[in-house]
């Protein structure tokens, strides 16, 4: 610590800019944060067990992952075929395509809720046509999955669209020049060097899906034990004033957000330095 | 006018010159096809939603729109929402600054983790962000017994939705900033320094010019998520009507009394306020491309 400090503290403002950061972190982030685990532990193994392995409890984990697993998956097949119709193809209206991907980033959640549930309830625009197949969205799980799909759009595409905008086209010539078609070409040098960034958008879009709220709960019908995610169950223990089964699910999903979290980390670094191989 | 037209052309060439080269031009039928695909993705899943907020709006006419909008209730919920949204972007840009100025200006222990840790909200579900501020003060939380005894509200009033306001906030002026402060280095506010210019005026009229479109484009993005928040606002908030609902909580209380053109009515205010958010980001986006970088890379 003295070694690196004497060459680089010369500019002011050091301990200013360091307090205010390290006080914000802590009373808005970090001691709110550690309530959940004390309050959590003040339930006994049995009981913390009991609140965080119940039927209903399972059944929105099984849910939420799934459906945030499946979303995220849908995301990684179609953004990169957008990102890559954005990045390699001409086509008139391209840079509104481009703008109104982050869509998802920009409309509050509650809003895109009751849009797709007017897009897919059973009288919805969609919705009418699908009941004729006997396809039903809204309040369904498969309408959590929609909304998932949804909120997930932008990761995936933002993920990848930077690294095939800077991949080397001279890669693609060597391996055209070599005699491979262009679906080799793809498969074989262009995809396993997307590889980590569309993990990254993968993880990325799954972890926001995992704790996904608004836009979910109006089209998803919050049926127990069919359609009701993990972040509501949440909600329904605490209006019931279950505030430590509340916590103790909370927990749960604090948990495996910190996981998330360092795996995005280190495919985020991961994509840097394969970035840097290629360049 | 003569750069902006450059990096225009160097834009639309970008495509071009992918679909010129051999080597990198797909054949028609992919090109087709993925387009198709592609496209249709994106109208289903991104365009229709937003199409649809303004249509359902508008269904029952202009009257029943204007009047959804004045309704003292509505004009209560926007007032909050305003009210909050200026806190976070204030208290957002301070912090912001703030550990953007540390990390990217020192070397200190802690520093990966520090930033690691400011990402941590945006991987929170939303309904912890609010259930955390129900534990610390709530009537039955760590604080409630003393918050009650000098009489102060904080959850189930304004400043419980400004705080799980900020909590979900937190990451986007802060990680704008830090990875373009990083890459600027200390170079030029060292040279300001041997100058003699103190530390206020390094940052005024050193890095601040360095860092408006950053900074710029953090704030509209943290102040869309602060207008925009329902999960974490919604657990704090205790859905007083004319008191404690924000935008999105009183369009969730339109639609559950099956008040739908109001409901969308109000959501259509937030979703015009998402493209203005998106507008403006693509404009910045545009401005603070560097003009040197349209000749250099290709």
């Amino acid at each position: 610590m003295a070694a690196t400090s004497q060459t680089a503290r010369v500019l002011p403002g050091f301990r200013l800019s360091l307090s205010v950061t390290l006080v914000y972190m802590m009373v808005i982030v970090l001691v709110p944060l550690c309530a959940v685990f004390v309050k959590a532990a003040t339930l006994n193994p049995a009981e913390y067990w009991a609140a965080i392995s119940s039927p209903r409890v399972v059944a929105t984990y099984k849910l939420s992952f799934g459906a945030s697993l499946l979303a995220a998956a849908i995301n990684v097949v179609f953004g990169l075929m957008l990102a890559w119709s954005l990045v390699r193809y001409s086509f008139p209206g391209r840079k509104l395509v481009d703008a109104l991907i982050d869509l998802p980033f920009a409309l509050p959640t509650a809003v895109a809720g009751i849009a797709l549930t007017a897009l897919y309830a059973r009288n919805g625009w969609l919705g009418q046509y699908l009941e004729g197949y006997g396809i039903k969205i809204a309040f369904t799980p498969a309408g959590v999955l929609i909304a998932l799909i949804f909120i997930g759009v932008p990761f995936v595409v933002r993920a990848v669209q930077p690294v095939l905008e800077d991949f080397d086209v001279e890669a693609e010539e060597a391996a055209a020049s070599l005699g491979a078609g262009r679906a080799a070409t793809f498969f074989r040098v262009v995809l396993p060097a997307l590889a980590p960034a569309l993990l990254t958008g993968f993880a990325l879009a799954f972890a926001r899906a995992v704790g996904e709220y608004g836009s979910v709960i109006f089209i998803a019908g919050n049926i127990p034990m069919v359609s009701e995610i993990t972040p509501l169950i949440i909600i329904t223990k605490l209006e019931q004033y279950d505030y430590a089964g509340a916590t103790a699910v909370a927990s749960v999903m604090l948990v495996v957000s910190f996981i998330l979290l360092l795996l995005i980390n280190g495919l985020q670094e991961w994509t840097r330095r394969s970035e840097q191989k290629v360049s | 006018m003569a750069i902006t037209t450059g990096v225009r052309e160097r834009a639309r060439s970008r495509q071009t010159i992918f679909e010129e080269n051999i080597a990198t031009r797909d054949g028609r039928l992919t090109r087709g096809v993925v387009l198709a695909v592609s496209l249709s993705f994106f109208v289903v899943f991104l365009l229709l939603p937003l199409f649809a907020v303004f249509v359902e709006a508008f269904r029952k006419g202009w009257q029943t729109y204007i009047a959804a909008l004045m309704d003292p209730d509505a004009q209560s919920a926007i007032r909050l929402t305003l009210f909050t949204a200026a806190w976070a972007v204030t208290l957002n840009v301070i912090f912001g600054l703030a550990a953007a100025w540390a990390i990217s200006k020192f070397n200190f222990w802690g520093k990966r983790v520090l930033i690691t840790l400011i990402d941590l909200p945006f991987s929170v579900s939303p309904v912890i962000a609010g259930l955390i501020y129900i534990l610390l003060f709530g009537a039955q939380g760590w604080f409630g017994p003393l918050l009650e005894s000098a009489d102060i509200k904080i959850v189930f009033a304004a400043p419980g939705i400004v705080l799980a306001t900020l909590f979900v906030t937190i990451p986007f002026v802060a990680r704008e900033l830090i990875p373009l402060m990083e890459l600027q280095g200390t170079e030029e506010e060292e040279a300001a320094l041997t100058l003699g210019a103190n530390g206020w005026q390094i940052f005024r009229r050193v890095t601040l010019p360095n860092i408006k479109w950053a900074l710029l484009y953090g704030v509209i993005l943290c102040n869309a998520r602060a207008m925009g928040e329902f999960g974490a606002v919604s657990v704090v908030s205790g859905h007083i009507r004319g008191q404690t609902n924000t935008m999105p909580l009183h369009v969730e209380i339109l639609y559950n009394e099956y008040q739908f053109a109001a409901a969308f009515a109000v959501a259509s205010l937030l979703a015009f306020l998402a493209i203005v958010t998106l507008a403006l980001k693509s404009y910045i986006e545009w401005r603070a491309q560097p003009p040197h970088s349209s000749g250099e890379d290709t």
